[in-house]
């Protein structure tokens, strides 16, 4: 059985088992959110015995070439001696510009971080609450469109993160943050292609990221976004998003209730059923889906009946962490 | 010669083309779909893909092993010979669809039916 070593502790893996479970399974703190390899909360660095490639998956090669791995996907071999990783491991210091209520559970945090660089709307970030406390957050600002990061945090019961940001962190106060991860957003390779853009919930932030970025980028085939709440007071940025479809001959905005009759010219029902109703056949469509897992899992497999490639199809790949 | 099969067919190129057509197929059917459900669609195209790229006679390491455990938990849910003949009909017609000859379609089937008994665990 492979031991993996820790800040002078031995802790042995069952078989199968990902350095990241040994470790909590022996009661050490480390990092995690995702657990599959995309959100690289669980950072670690093998300074002794080596890893599989497979757990170096999406990593920069700088950070490869040291020995930095993700310790979900870390099934070993042989005995590890590992670390925490170093406070330079793609750790970036930020500072909170605004905080603004966008309804009764979401509130925007505008970030200004220097040193983060290049970045694409619909991308994601980490936020640190402490050193083994994070989670990932979708980037809802457009680059060369706003001026800072923006974040939508939705208040989640007894959550440890998001109950932070939303009762304590204050304009000016300095957080860590990672490097832009992900690889949902849009690319500019076909500007006439038919874009559809499924939220619900918070996930509408990549979505508002994208959908303006496709614009600045000079998108001309049509847009469509359908944002969906079970009620009314759960949808957001409606004013924003109907200036847009003024703006945009091309942008079509459509909100959805699904669990209360609709008012004005809100459509009911969930967003999967309206957008499918709505557009028969989605072959050679360009899909963004932000969202729930339950609801990213189903609504690709509904517009892939319908006519949708997957490899047409832009989503988050994490699972969102309940608290 | 298993090479061969999969340079007519078309290598990985036909293999894409091949896996979206097959993959429809098999969804939209209610008689198998079942065993497709709660899946991650990323993983199960995958899946999908290097079956077809063993099953068109390309590179691969799967073992018996590998399918015997792999459907393990299908056989469990009721996976039989039926099921097993419909998919490869719905391989048969894709290839059909793309106009492969119907000597490489038999090769192609032959492949599958090899794989029979370990993927329901016999």
């Amino acid at each position: 059985m492979p031991e993996i070593l820790l800040d002078d502790k031995a802790y042995t893996g069952a078989d199968g088992e990902t350095v990241l479970d040994t470790l909590t399974r022996g009661g050490a703190t480390v990092p995690s959110s995702c657990r599959s390899g995309v959100c690289q909360t669980c950072l670690m660095r093998a300074v002794e015995g080596s890893v599989p490639a497979a757990s170096q998956k999406g990593l920069k090669d700088t950070l490869r070439a040291r020995g930095y791995f993700l310790a979900c996907q870390c099934t070993p071999t042989g005995t590890l001696r590992v670390e925490r990783p170093g406070a330079e491991a793609g750790r970036l210091a930020a500072t909170v510009r605004a905080i603004t209520p966008l309804n009764r559970e979401i509130v925007s945090v505008d970030l200004e971080c220097l040193d983060m660089g290049d970045y694409r709307a619909g991308q994601f970030i980490n936020i640190f609450k402490d050193d083994t406390l994070s989670r990932s957050y979708s980037l809802a600002s457009t680059p060369g469109v706003d001026p800072h990061l923006t974040l939508h945090v939705r208040k989640v019961a007894a959550g440890r993160v998001s109950g932070w940001i939303h009762e304590a962190l204050q304009v000016g106060d300095r957080v860590a943050v990672s490097q832009p991860l992900g690889e949902c957003f849009y690319l500019p390779s076909n500007p006439e292609q038919p874009l559809l853009l499924l939220g619900t919930g918070s996930g509408l932030a990549p979505l508002y990221g994208i959908i303006r970025d496709a614009l600045h980028l000079g998108h001309r085939g049509p847009i469509h976004l359908y944002h969906g709440s079970s009620h009314r007071d759960g949808l957001y940025l409606i004013d924003e998003l109907r200036t847009l479809t003024h703006e945009h001959a091309n942008v079509h905005y459509h909100p959805c209730v699904s669990r209360e009759e609709p008012s004005g010219d809100l459509r009911r029902g969930r967003v999967v059923d309206v957008a499918v109703g709505d557009l028969t056949g989605l072959a050679g469509w360009r899909v963004f889906l932000c969202g729930h897992p339950d609801m990213v899992q189903s609504a690709k497999k509904r517009l892939y009946l319908a006519g949708a490639s997957l490899k047409d199809m832009y989503a988050d790949a994490f699972i969102r962490s309940a608290a | 010669m298993t090479q061969a099969l999969f340079e007519k067919i078309g290598g990985e190129p036909a293999v894409n083309v091949a896996v979206d057509i097959f993959y429809r197929k098999v969804l939209a059917d209610d008689r198998v779909n079942g065993f497709f459900d709660d899946v991650d669609m990323e993983r199960q195209a995958a899946k999908q893909k290097a079956f077809l790229t063993m099953a068109f006679g390309g590179p691969n390491n799967y073992t018996g092993a590998d399918m015997r455990r792999g459907h393990a938990h299908l056989v469990t849910r009721g996976l039989n010979d039926q099921h097993f003949d419909i998919i490869v009909e719905h391989l048969g017609a894709t290839l059909r669809e793309l106009n492969v000859a119907e000597t490489n379609i038999a090769q192609v089937a032959a492949i599958c039916e090899s794989t029979r008994k370990d993927i329901l665990g016999r």
